[in-house]
């Protein structure tokens, strides 16, 4: 007996591959940018990441009895990219490992693989590593293009990457969020060490300190849009997240402008943008209607605008998504559409012959 | 522009249409059998009111309906020798047997004969209504439910507008469309009839946007009356659903588990409106229709008039026969048809389409798992929530899955067709569905049997009561009687004491 076959019997050829390539190649010109500006040792990096992601799924696929040829979906593949851009581009060989290694096995597959897992994968990975390691975690090289005279050779890119070489210590600073907290520890109004630091041209086209993933806003954007043309994702999350920000962010300042940090400085910095069109837009992890999406890219940006204000930690898009990821069922249940015929409280509308 | 702001969700599929729409629709002649399914129509089966061997003409009555169930008579779509009835292949999936009449046509075509009629535009409501029923008329788009109890129904509420839908949004199919084009005359005046047995104040035909040849020829026709309007409508499917038709055009919607009336509606397919006009103009009843033949494994892609009953077969023949061996025939549109596993099935009421698709045309994809992105719910016409549907439905929980509005699912498609992950949402909501019904059979079934219960309990109760205070009564009137004798006897005792006293004293003295 054949298997019923229910409507309907054409379809508009997504897939999910399709999808996680798409993303994949969105984020492809930050990728191919940010490897130029740090080198050897970040492509080492990368490739570690993509290839531990791509290991540990087919080793949790056949653990737990699956077809293998679920790897080819590229989700693991987009969840080791994602991680090589949120590391320090000169991060130790382990870090990348055991990163993606809990990202993939952890992070995904003890919940059930694709699509069940609550966490954002790579979120996950960056803050595990951040709370445990945070000192590779921390270590900022200084922009040093492959092209550059100071750039390490693929040897010693590779010494780098594996630890036969120290980093030296004059090559490395703080990000400026970083900067700007260390000095407001020590008193020094915002409006002071932000110029020492940050002019907004650097960050927006990117030839700054950071991970891959932060050093240029532009061709994030560019890539965010390029997703959203494509509607792979929705313009709901990033507008909100971006917007709430901004206000927030706008407020503060006009309050108080020598404790906290202008707008512009909030949005081109970190990994807002990545966060934005990225990471907070991951799938899994979001709320499926629009009106939670909003909800949810708003909570992000008020929960990363109160750590990055007030708490310890200089960047907070990571400990901001993985607080809404764990909100997001919730906001599923209420942030529901209106069906048809039914008023907003859920009611049928009157039998209308008002 | 403003509509299109107004409908939610839905997709806008390949269209496809252009494949079937370069000829002229094309009369097919009479294939070697007829099979007539004795239910081709939302309802009870029609009673067969022919035997086997009977020899019956064209537009004959075979089946009629059954009082007052919803049901639709049949007809002898020609003349010839009824050779069985019995049970064929259903036009279903499953590819279960139905009863249906079977009819040898002897290719003379002979007509019953007609009585002339008056003008139909002087009938009374009910009467149109009545004729409508005789002849079979049910809902050609794809739903067919009999004409004949929506117009009844219709003249008791207040129906304001009769919306002509010539949406026609399933991909592939064109049969409304050239049907606008070729015939539109014949569509108003039967839409005429339509609003005047449910005394509508007017008419819209709502015509989807990329159907320029079939507005202009319905505008031509509607010309002469002030009363009916053509206008076109965004293409997005389902706009075709009577529910996002009447926003579309009304801007309201229809109340949850309420009617089309409720907002003054009634809406009718084009071909149902023609089906109409024939009846009543023509005599002719329901016995044949406009069928798309399309498809990449069909030769020469074509709209043609095809008797109920032909073969599915016959008529691929017809059409030039297959290229390759189709990966799927289906029966209706793309979007909500039905699987056909074999093609020796009959054209049915409802079959406005038969489409040999190759593998590239279809989905055959694995279902891979849920990654929540949110595209049915962004595809949902009715503002549901199909991932959540899908997930409480796989786990068997119903009521869950009736929560994110599985009742109000239109079973449009539209999520299955945006799915990345390929997974046949659609199905788990049929399943879901039937299994709801099944659930509410099942409690009306465990009420009665509840109430019954209870009565006889009652009834129990009452009678034990009763014997008791019987029981009682005879109990007491006993006792009194016990008592009565007792007291006499005690009487009786006391004066023969006496007496013995009275003696004894007596004698002592």
């Amino acid at each position: 007996m054949t298997q019923l076959i229910s409507s309907p019997h054409a379809h508009n050829r997504t897939s999910v591959q399709r999808t996680m390539l798409l993303v994949c190649g969105a984020l492809l010109p930050a990728t191919l940018f940010g490897l130029y500006l740090f080198g050897w040792p970040a492509i080492n990096l990368f490739v570690l990441c993509l290839g531990t992601a791509i290991g540990c799924e087919l080793l949790s696929l056949k653990l737990a009895g699956r077809s293998l040829q679920a790897c080819k979906d590229g989700s693991a593949l987009l969840t080791g990219w994602l991680i090589a851009m949120t590391l320090p581009p000169w991060a130790p060989w382990w870090i990348a490992v055991v990163g993606t290694a809990f990202a993939i096995m952890i992070g995904k597959h003890l919940y059930g693989g694709l699509g069940q897992n609550v966490f954002n994968p790579a979120m996950l990975a960056r803050v595990g590593l951040l709370i445990s390691f945070p000192v590779p975690m921390t270590t900022w090289i200084d922009v040093t293009p492959i092209t550059s005279a100071d750039a390490p050779s693929f040897i010693e890119g590779l010494m780098i990457t594996f630890e036969a070489m120290p980093i030296p210590d004059a090559a490395t600073g703080a990000t400026a969020l970083g900067h700007v907290k260390t000095a407001l520890t020590m008193d020094v109004p915002v409006t002071q060490s932000i110029p020492e630091i940050y002019n907004a041209g650097d960050y927006l086209f990117g030839s700054t300190r950071g991970s891959m993933g932060e050093t240029s806003a532009l061709l994030i954007l560019l890539g965010g849009l390029f997703l959203i043309f494509k509607r792979v994702i929705t313009w709901h999350i990033p507008v909100a997240m971006l917007g709430t920000l901004a206000v927030l962010a706008t407020v503060f300042n006009v309050i108080h402008p020598e404790r906290f940090e202008p707008a512009v400085f909030h949005l081109l910095t970190g990994g807002m943008m990545l966060g934005a069109f990225f990471i907070a837009t991951d799938m899994v992890t979001s709320p499926t209607t629009k009106s939670g999406q909003l909800m949810f890219g708003a909570g992000i940006a008020v929960v990363a605008f109160i750590i990055r204000s007030w708490g310890s930690f200089p960047e907070a898009i990571g400990f901001a998504v993985l607080f809404m990821n764990a909100l997001t069922p919730i906001i599923d249940r209420y942030f529901r559409p209106r069906i048809y015929g039914y008023g907003y409280t859920g009611k049928p509308l009157n039998s209308g012959k008002e | 522009m403003f509509n299109k702001l107004k409908i939610r969700g839905g997709v806008h599929a390949e269209e496809r249409k252009e494949q079937s729409t370069c000829q002229p629709v094309r009369k097919l002649g009479i294939p070697p059998l007829l099979n007539l399914p004795l239910r081709q129509h939302a309802g009870k089966p029609a009673q067969p009111v022919v035997k086997v061997g009977q020899q019956v003409k064209k537009g004959e009555l075979l089946a009629t309906s059954t009082g007052d169930d919803v049901c639709a008579s049949l007809h002898a779509p020609t003349s010839g020798t009824v050779t069985a009835v019995g049970e064929i292949t259903a036009p279903h999936p499953s590819s279960l047997t139905t009863q249906a009449i079977t009819i040898e046509p002897d290719g003379l075509d002979e007509s019953v004969p007609v009585e002339p009629l008056a003008d139909p535009m002087t009938l009374e409501p009910g009467e149109i209504a009545d004729r409508v029923d005789q002849a079979g008329i049910v809902g050609l788009g794809g739903a067919t439910f009999p004409a004949a109890l929506k117009l009844k129904s219709g003249a008791r509420q207040k129906i304001d507008t009769l919306i002509l839908n010539g949406s026609e949004c399933e991909p592939y199919l064109t049969c409304d469309d050239m049907l606008m084009r070729e015939r539109a005359e014949g569509i108003i005046s039967g839409a005429r009839l339509i609003q005047r047995a449910v005394g509508a104040r007017r008419i819209v035909a709502g015509i989807e946007d990329n159907k320029p040849e079939a507005i202009a020829a319905m505008q031509a026709a509607a010309a002469n009356y002030d009363d009916v309007t053509i206008q076109a409508i965004p293409t997005r499917y389902p706009m075709g659903s009577a529910k996002q038709l009447i926003q579309a055009i009304m801007g309201k919607e229809v109340p949850a588990g309420g009617r089309s009336s409720d907002v003054g509606a009634l809406v009718h397919n084009v071909a149902t409106a023609f089906a109409v006009h024939q009846a009543l103009y023509e005599h002719q009843p329901l016995i044949s229709r406009l069928v798309t033949v399309s498809g990449a494994c069909i030769e020469a892609p074509q709209n043609v008039e095809v008797l109920l009953g032909t073969p599915v077969s016959w008529l691929l023949e017809q059409c030039g026969g297959l290229t390759e061996d189709p990966a799927r025939i289906v029966m209706g549109g793309p979007m909500m048809g039905q699987i056909l596993r074999t093609a020796d099935v009959p054209i049915t009421k409802g079959a406005s389409g038969i489409l040999a698709l190759a593998t590239p045309e279809i989905s055959k994809n694995e279902a891979s798992p849920c990654i929540r992105c949110g595209s049915c719910v962004s595809a949902c016409p009715m503002g549901l929530v199909p991932l959540e549907m899908a997930r409480h439905a796989k786990g068997d929980d119903f009521d869950g899955a009736k929560e994110f509005g599985l009742r109000d699912c239109i079973l449009c498609g539209s999520c299955a067709y945006v799915c990345p992950s390929h997974i046949p949402l659609v199905h788990y909501f049929q399943f879901a569905k039937g299994e709801l019904s099944a659930k509410r059979v099942q409690e009306r079934k465990g009420e009665l049997t509840k109430s019954l219960s209870e009565a006889r309990k009652a009834r129990l109760e009452r009678e034990a009561e009763e014997k008791a205070r019987l029981k009682a009564e005879k109990a007491a009137k006993a006792k009194a009687a016990k008592e009565a004798k007792a007291r006499a006897k005690a009487e009786k005792e006391a004066k023969a004491k006496q007496e013995a006293e009275q003696a004894s004293e007596e004698s002592g003295s």
